[in-house]
């Protein structure tokens, strides 16, 4: 009885806005967010966490009061980490549910299957993921590291404070491992590294096998220089490579393994013991001391109500993200694309390592860059950080087809590969 | 007894390096204070500095320093010892030891290290436990010194070697005499030359690093070092090489082994299921995982007997898996007799539905499953070749589980009757054979065992929903390759891939490897459509 009576309430107050004015049916009382994040299939991993960030942060958001005044309301979807299925979700995201801004993606085919969709239909999506760059889309906000924030403050600790001349740079067989390769190898050549002192290996995902990889790793080590290894080796594939590296003897003060892929939650699912001592570098480490940190952690614990979850680096690029989004809506007053894609650049938010990040008019945002060594409690220990921030760069400074672009998505040049020698916009969309 | 008393006064002497300098309290509180800085650069000058002085303090500062036990006070930044017991830090100060009592984290500080301080400590410490009266840390500090070579060290080492009766620590320890002195700049050539020499038997990592350093040469071709050091180190590195070559074949058929070993694991059900009865299951991946899975809930169960419930896990493992392949048997696989189309189907329809019920109890994350101590490490057989030990007990189990289920088959009842049922089902039946719970009891073998396999499995990859995915095209090809229905076949074809794979793998990269092995399997087939051992006889399915 009491429902049908709510029903009726809400017929009511349907007809009579109807009524009232057309345009007003389609400014409800709330703001739609999409959550375009798998929750089934591989990924599922990885991005479940992401998801449930979102929603954490719309519930408190909700809590304030909303944003313009309007309550928040998520849409969840579950793209079941097939690319393709990610694209078909984003228009269905925008198509039917009509929101007004997409969080999700994780790996670099998402997003790319999504790019068009988003280009067409012009719905602004933030990315929270450390990516390979050589991308810069007016509709994408990458919050995640770009290259420079992260591998190669990476490959400078263990060139400066460690001393590496012997470099093997390991990852899985896809983009973002070869785009940021390629980008490394240049980089390091650039610095003097002969050709011979760096090792290229790739292997399949979810590769278990590693005995002859990491044997390969211990003869290459042995050529009378300091030897390190640079891993943007996949997620879970990581935990049977350092459980190899541990069984044939090498330890972190031999030859130090950097990863790219792994953090608190990929460490969480496993044995530390055989990675202690080997480095990760982020943006973001749950061991930060930061009174934000602090906050973030007891909200999460609170929210999936487990006292035993982490934080991780990507869910600190959905924080910003988000927070961004909701100052740039508010800034806009209205959530429409075109107006928040104006007002965004150039906001700044808090981070959670005690900071503010700000977004840059390539649509990449400034972030700290740590590095942090693995500890026997699944978390890390920070022992380098740079000084002061570094911007996101979209088009990497090392490669030679990409070293002359840039993005800007500011008005007069409004281009996101823009060639400063010609002076021209290639004009492709992303 | 003299002699005795000697050799103490000596090794006394010894362990009171020449150079350090002694200095009292108040100095040493002087020289740890620096530690307490946030930069780790600084941290580590003054480990370095730390390590010229001599104080009776000074080891246990730094041995708390390399266990992550060194702590200061946040207030006055006291340098303090602590100690964790059940998430309580109780501190002592690190120079007078006088007792602290219990400190609250949050007033505390660790002093941080990083992977070159903590190399850095264990060689300052290496040098003052060389004549340390256990020897495996007199082992430990052997081959710390052999891995960072320093010509301070030798005449601590030339006294260790006389008074060590250990072999093993001796050998290092002349190794690293040789390593240092090779390396040794200030020392004359024909000493270097004599020393490098010296090293032609040994096969370590330390060694190769050493003369690869003085063989090297620069941009214009020119050696770095003298001419005649350099020509020797060449020459020793070449033989070294050679032997350490020989070595890294041996090396990578043990690799192909335990590749195989774990092939055949992942196979063995399928050679049942698919091999004997036909029924293509694509679901038998998953089989793996429940396995897999099951091993974990054993070390949730007894947490503290991490050993023990690998071995309970086994039977375990089976009995569930098993029961899951009679369930699925029963309720949709037997409809499907003879139908293969709709088995495929079926079957890859479960296994998605068992993976996201994985994924709805026990999460999407990994989840960790411990080693065993005794499976963790190496078997060193010499400095160039070592077996890890999960691998070889993984290889061992395969073969186990191999032999008896080739006994079952061939010398059980219930094996009988199973050959009879797959070779003529009619008969069989005309013969009072229960086909029906033969086939169940067959499916649910299969499932049984590729439980098990997950029970070694868990060991190398990760527990996870998507763990059987990653084995079931494997199980596939070598149940296609080795001849359906043939046991052997499946053993053979198991170590031929394992073996192909890993020598493939150093040449052409992992990726490759796999893409060849595909194509060779793909024109091996069509040569001989019924794999490397097919059954014959007109029983035989054409």
């Amino acid at each position: 009885m009491i429902k049908n009576n709510i029903v009726n309430v809400f017929k009511i107050g349907a007809l009579s806005a109807a009524i009232l004015s057309a345009s007003a049916v389609q400014a409800a009382d709330t703001i739609k967010v999409g959550v375009l994040h798998s929750l089934s299939g591989t990924m599922a991993i990885s991005e479940t966490t992401l998801k449930d960030t979102v929603l954490m942060l719309i519930d408190e958001q909700n809590k304030k009061g909303g944003v313009l005044g309007k309550k928040l309301e998520a849409v969840v979807v579950d793209p079941a980490s097939d690319w393709p299925l990610f694209a078909e979700k984003a228009r269905g995201l925008i198509q039917n549910d009509k929101v007004s801004a997409i969080f999700g993606c994780w790996t670099s085919v998402s997003r790319k299957s999504v790019l068009p969709v988003i280009e067409e239909l012009k719905t602004p999506m933030f990315y929270p993921v450390q990516y390979e760059g050589e991308e810069s889309s007016k509709y994408v906000y990458y919050t995640g590291a770009a290259p420079n924030q992260q591998a190669i403050p990476a490959v400078d600790y263990l060139m400066d404070e460690i001393g590496a001349k012997r470099w093997v740079l390991a990852g899985t067989d896809y983009v973002y491992p070869r785009t940021t390769n390629k980008i490394l190898k240049a980089y390091l050549e650039s610095k003097g590294v002969a050709p011979e002192d760096i090792m290229v290996n790739y292997t399949p995902f979810g590769h278990s096998d590693w005995q002859s990889i990491v044997s390969d790793i211990k003869k290459f080590g042995s050529a009378g220089k300091k030897t390190a290894v640079v891993s943007t080796i996949n997620g879970d594939a990581n935990v049977p490579f350092y459980k190899e590296l541990g069984n044939q003897g090498i330890s972190s003060e031999d030859i130090p393994v950097v990863a790219f892929s792994v953090g608190e939650e990929e460490l969480s699912g496993l044995d530390t013991k055989p990675l202690v001592g080997h480095l990760a570098a982020w943006n973001y480490f749950q061991s930060v001391e930061a009174d934000e940190n602090s906050e973030f952690i007891s909200a999460w614990k609170k929210f999936t109500k487990n006292d035993k979850r982490v934080t991780n680096d990507p869910m600190e690029a959905t924080y910003i993200g988000f927070n961004m989004w909701v100052k740039a809506v508010e800034k806009a007053g209205t959530a429409e694309a075109e107006a928040v894609s104006d007002a965004i650049i150039g906001v700044s938010v808090p981070n959670l390592t005690g900071g503010l990040s700000a977004m840059m008019p390539n649509h990449h945002i400034t972030k700290p860059v740590l590095i942090g060594e693995i500890q026997g409690n699944g978390q890390f220990e920070v022992v380098s950080e740079t000084n002061g921030l570094v911007a996101g760069d979209a088009w990497s400074d090392f490669l030679p087809d990409s070293k002359d672009l840039i993005a800007d998505w500011r008005a007069p040049l409004s281009c996101g590969n823009y060639n400063v020698k010609t002076a021209k916009c290639s004009g492709q969309n992303f | 007894m003299l002699k005795q008393i000697l050799i103490l006064i000596t090794l006394l002497l010894f362990a009171s390096p020449s150079w350090a300098i002694e200095i009292n309290d108040q100095q040493l509180s002087e020289k740890i204070q620096p530690l307490t800085q946030k930069k780790l650069k600084q941290v580590s000058k003054a480990i370095d500095e730390l390590s010229q002085y001599q104080h009776s303090r000074i080891q246990p500062i730094l041995e708390a320093l390399l266990n992550n036990n060194l702590y200061y006070l946040r207030s006055d930044k006291e340098v303090i010892i602590t100690e964790k017991i059940d998430d309580k830090y109780f501190a002592i100060n690190a120079i007078s030891s006088s007792d602290i009592g219990e400190v609250s984290k949050s007033s505390i500080k660790k002093i941080k290290t990083n992977n070159k301080i903590r190399k850095n400590l264990r060689t300052i410490l290496a040098k003052l436990s060389l004549s340390d009266s256990n020897v495996d840390s007199r082992l430990i500090a052997a081959k710390n010194l052999r891995k960072n070579p320093s010509a301070e060290a030798t005449s601590l080492l030339e006294e260790a070697v006389i008074s060590e009766k250990d072999e093993e620590v001796k050998r290092v320890m002349v190794e690293a005499l040789n390593i240092i002195k090779a390396l040794d700049s200030n020392l004359e050539e024909s000493k270097r030359v004599e020393a490098i020499y010296k090293l032609n038997d040994s096969l370590s990592t330390d060694a190769r690093n050493a003369l690869t350093t003085l063989s090297s040469k620069t941009a214009d071709g020119d050696f770095t070092h003298p001419e005649a050091v350099a020509l020797a180190a060449e020459k020793v590195s070449k033989s070294i090489a050679g032997n350490v070559n020989l070595y890294s074949y041996v090396e990578t058929a043990f690799f192909g082994l335990s590749m195989g070993s774990v092939l055949l694991l992942a196979a063995i059900g399928l050679a049942i299921t698919f091999g004997v009865m036909g029924v293509i299951n694509m679901a038998h991946g998953e089989m793996i995982m429940i396995g897999a899975y099951t091993t974990y809930v054993m070390q949730l169960i007894m947490p503290n007997l991490i050993t023990m419930s690998i071995w309970v896990a086994i039977p375990a493992a089976f009995l569930v898996a098993g029961m899951v392949g009679i369930l699925m048997e029963r309720l949709v696989i037997r409809h499907l007799y003879g139908r293969p189309l709709e088995t495929l189907l079926a079957t890859f329809g479960i296994s998605l539905i068992l993976q996201q019920l994985v994924r709805t109890i026990f999460s999407p994350l990994n989840k960790e499953v411990i080693t065993p101590e005794f499976m963790a490490g190496s078997l060193q057989i010499n400095e160039a070749l070592s077996l890890t030990y999960n691998r070889l007990y993984i290889i061992v189990f395969a073969l186990i589980v191999f032999f008896a289920v080739l006994y079952i088959m061939k010398k059980t009842t219930l094996g009988l009757q199973v050959r009879a049922v797959t070779q003529n089902r009619e008969m069989a039946k005309a013969m009072g054979i229960n086909t029906d719970r033969i086939d169940m009891i067959t499916f649910g073998l299969g499932s049984g065992l590729a439980g098990i396999a997950g029970v070694a499995l868990s060991q190398l990859s990760n527990v996870g929903p998507n763990l059987g995915q990653a084995y079931i095209v494997d199980s596939f090809m070598v149940v296609v390759f080795g001849g359906v229905g043939n046991l052997w076949g499946t053993f053979i074809a198991a170590f031929v891939l394992g073996e192909l794979n890993k020598f493939i793998e150093p040449v052409y990269g992992a990726v490759l490897a796999k893409v060849l092995i595909l194509i060779f399997i793909i024109l091996f087939i069509q040569k001989r459509p019924r794999g490397l051992f097919p059954q014959k006889g007109r029983d035989a399915e054409g």
